[in-house]
């Protein structure tokens, strides 16, 4: 009985020593919001990353060894996001890391990775994470002012002038109003109106009223969920004609389902996940998009938002760094990073230089309309 | 006096002789110690907190908004005007002395529900405050770039030179604590906190003492926040909100009223706890509230409470034996 014991014990032993050294994992670390008030943020790109990890290694991982992402929580708190990059850099000693959900936590724990010597790319939008740029710093998702730029095409093809803007008193809503107030004489425009809203505010009458007074030519507002779903059916009840536009944070079906009939007709901008079933065939995007929307959609049962593809954008520029590099050193992937070019990602196509950490351009975005509860890509 | 501040000494002696000991009781784990370095920090302003609901019986909601103004005022004063160090920290503590005292004054002359409500709005004005000052505060995003602590020659850039900074002030902190409540002012604290009247019939001036132990107590919560935002080098509106003064209370009170060295205990708890739940992903945050739940239940008292009754009960079994 002992020898049997003995012997399953040492053939079990042997057995994990000679996996281990034969493919050591590649850790990638990830801190997320997945509770907390950005958890509509973070659920997504925490499926994300654990549907890529299992794709990855069930094609035999990265460099022969498996991959593995390790995921925590910040709880959208700024001290936790801090205590996890911590963890991360000390004792998990990852290679790369992507992170955070907000735009807050990524400014907290930036220095930590930069003086690590850690690459660090990052799900949340704030130019202020790029510019200016960090050496070991990158981000996935399209800029505020690609956002803003789009609308204002659209609006300036329009012959619209006046305009009216709506914000929200968060990062999100301030980062838009600086890139709005900037850019609004650069297109010839006259900012009529600059009203504020909180993000917890149920009623936003008061503001629309003042703007309906102030009779713009067109409304943009810039705030996520549930704020802009109220200001939309307080435009209804006010029965304002003018056109409104939101910005990309509610680029996901739950704005519609939120406002309701209230949505119809309203313009934004949006990455292509949202509409990739109508994107033209042949557009470089299109197939990889359609794939990541049924994978999700089979593995989670949950419908597939643009910030989950902030997420899969991120892990695979890492991936793509460390197979170009063809080793898996902090410094080897920082490198790689930024020397990808011509990268097709859910968000866009990437071209990376030691300049622009980001990648992307406005041509990112597309505008759509919200038509009988869906989004319709406007042509281009 | 004399005799009470060597009493103190002692077990404060024994304190600062762990605390020399934690880095390599925990092996120099980079990550353990940064999670108490911010356990320290908070324990700082728990401390004061403690004084003023603990000893003297005076609620206040407003001390994460104390701990900001400071924060704030450092980092503003050395990253955006280049001032010295010692002036940016000395100004953080300064205005947040200053801001207590002008709240204080009338705000102290509430009691109960009504002093609770009263702090809850000065909190919830600071926080607003922080949010809208854009161009001073940087917003809701929050504030970049605030330089890292350095003396003389030397930069308190590692985390073990940043946790023997935090605990040495906690020592201080706590032994000037200590004191304090052992001298005339802490028995007319406590004689306030049993009865307004009663004290100052006793010839206690009621509204000096109290006044003076929010403004002592706001000085605490001012120097952690500038060792928070020379820490961090990065301060958001969202650390300082309404939820951080209830969870400072909630340390407070588990950690037990009254007992400066359970606020401390309460404090290393209720940070560090979360951190070690990680390991049960998904179910941490039912974990916690259970804790914390079972911890109301069986120590009332705190776990200061729970300590010293559990002492008594040893004692009791060997006195028997």
């Amino acid at each position: 009985m002992f020898r049997r014991l003995l012997a399953v014990t040492t053939v079990f032993v042997l057995g994990t020593f000679s996996v281990a050294s034969a493919a050591e994992p590649i850790k990638i670390g990830a801190i997320l919001s997945a509770t907390g008030p950005a958890s509509f943020l973070g659920e997504p790109q925490r499926n994300t990353l654990l549907m890529l990890q299992d794709q990855i290694n069930e094609q035999g991982g990265l460099l022969g060894r498996p991959l593995e992402v390790i995921i925590y929580d910040d709880e959208t708190e700024v001290n936790r996001a801090v205590a996890a990059a911590n963890r991360l850099l000390s004792r998990d000693r990852v290679v790369a890391a992507i992170g955070a959900t907000t735009s807050g936590n990524t400014l907290a724990i930036m220095p930590r990775f930069s003086s690590a010597r850690i690459p660090l790319v990052s799900m949340a939008a704030a130019e202020r994470i790029v510019k200016p740029i960090n050496p070991w710093v990158f981000k996935t998702p399209q800029s505020d002012r690609h956002a803003v730029l789009r609308i204002l095409g659209h609006a300036q093809a329009l012959g619209f002038s006046d305009i009216a803007i709506l914000t929200v008193s968060d990062g999100f809503g301030q980062a838009g109003r600086e890139v709005l107030q900037e850019l609004l004489p650069e297109f010839g425009m006259n900012l009529v109106a600059d009203e504020i809203y909180g993000p917890r505010d149920t009623d936003m009458t008061p503001q629309l009223t003042k703007i309906r007074g102030l009779s713009p030519d067109a409304i943009i507002v810039w705030g996520t969920n549930p704020g802009p779903a109220v200001i939309a059916r307080n435009r209804v009840q006010l029965g304002i004609q003018t056109s409104m536009y939101m910005s990309h944070g509610v680029a996901s079906k739950r704005f519609i389902e939120l406002a309701g009939e209230a949505a119809e007709g309203l313009i934004l901008p949006a990455g292509r996940l949202a509409v990739a079933d109508q994107l033209p065939e042949g557009h470089p995007q299109k197939a990889l998009l359609l794939e990541y929307i049924q994978a999700y959609e089979a593995r989670f049962n949950a419908e597939v938002s643009t910030f989950g593809g902030y997420a899969f954008d991120a892990l695979q520029l890492i991936v793509e760094a460390i197979t170009k590099a063809g080793e898996a050193t902090p410094q080897a992937i920082r490198d790689n990073l930024q020397q990808i070019s011509g990268f097709i990602g859910t968000g866009g196509i990437f071209e990376m230089s030691p300049e622009d950490h980001n990648g992307l351009d406005e041509q990112a975005f597309v505008m759509v309309r919200i038509t009988d509860g869906d989004w319709e890509l406007l042509v281009e | 006096m004399k005799s009470s501040t060597l009493r103190q000494l002692a077990p404060v002696s024994a304190f600062y002789v762990l605390v020399l000991a934690t880095p390599t009781l925990l092996s120099y784990d980079y990550y353990y110690l940064s999670i108490l370095t911010m356990a320290g920090i908070i324990a700082i302003i728990v401390m004061g907190l403690n004084l003023l609901l603990g000893f003297a019986g005076q609620i206040s909601l407003g001390h994460a908004a104390l701990f900001g103004i400071s924060a704030y005022t450092t980092a503003v004063m050395t990253a955006t005007y280049g001032f010295p160090l010692a002036v940016g920290m000395l100004s953080g503590v300064g205005l947040t002395a200053v801001v207590a005292l002008v709240v204080g004054m009338p705000v102290l002359k509430l009691k109960g529900y009504y002093l609770a409500m009263a702090t809850l709005g000065f909190g919830l004005i600071v926080y607003i405050f922080f949010n809208e000052a854009i161009a001073l505060t940087g917003g809701p995003s929050g504030f970049v770039g605030i330089p890292q602590l350095h003396f003389g020659g030397f930069t308190f850039d590692s985390e073990l030179s940043y946790f023997f900074l935090v605990w040495t002030t906690v020592t201080v902190v706590l032994l000037i604590s200590l004191n304090l409540i052992h001298s005339r002012i802490g028995r007319a604290l406590m004689a306030l906190h049993a009865s307004d009247k009663a004290a100052q019939s006793m010839g206690i001036n009621v509204a000096r003492y109290k006044l003076f132990i929010f403004v002592l107590s706001a000085i605490f919560a001012g120097i952690a926040g500038v060792l928070y935002a020379h820490y961090l080098s990065f301060v958001a509106p969202s650390s300082f909100g309404f939820h951080f003064s209830v969870q400072l209370i909630t340390m407070v009170v588990l950690g037990g009223m009254a007992s400066l060295w359970g606020g401390i205990a309460g404090t290393v708890f209720l940070t560090a706890m979360p951190e070690f739940l990680r390991a049960y992903e998904n179910m941490e945050v039912i974990i916690y509230g259970l804790i914390l739940i079972l911890c109301m239940m069986y120590l009332p008292q705190g776990m200061a409470g729970g300590v010293s009754k559990l002492v008594a009960l040893v004692r009791r079994r060997l006195g028997r034996a």
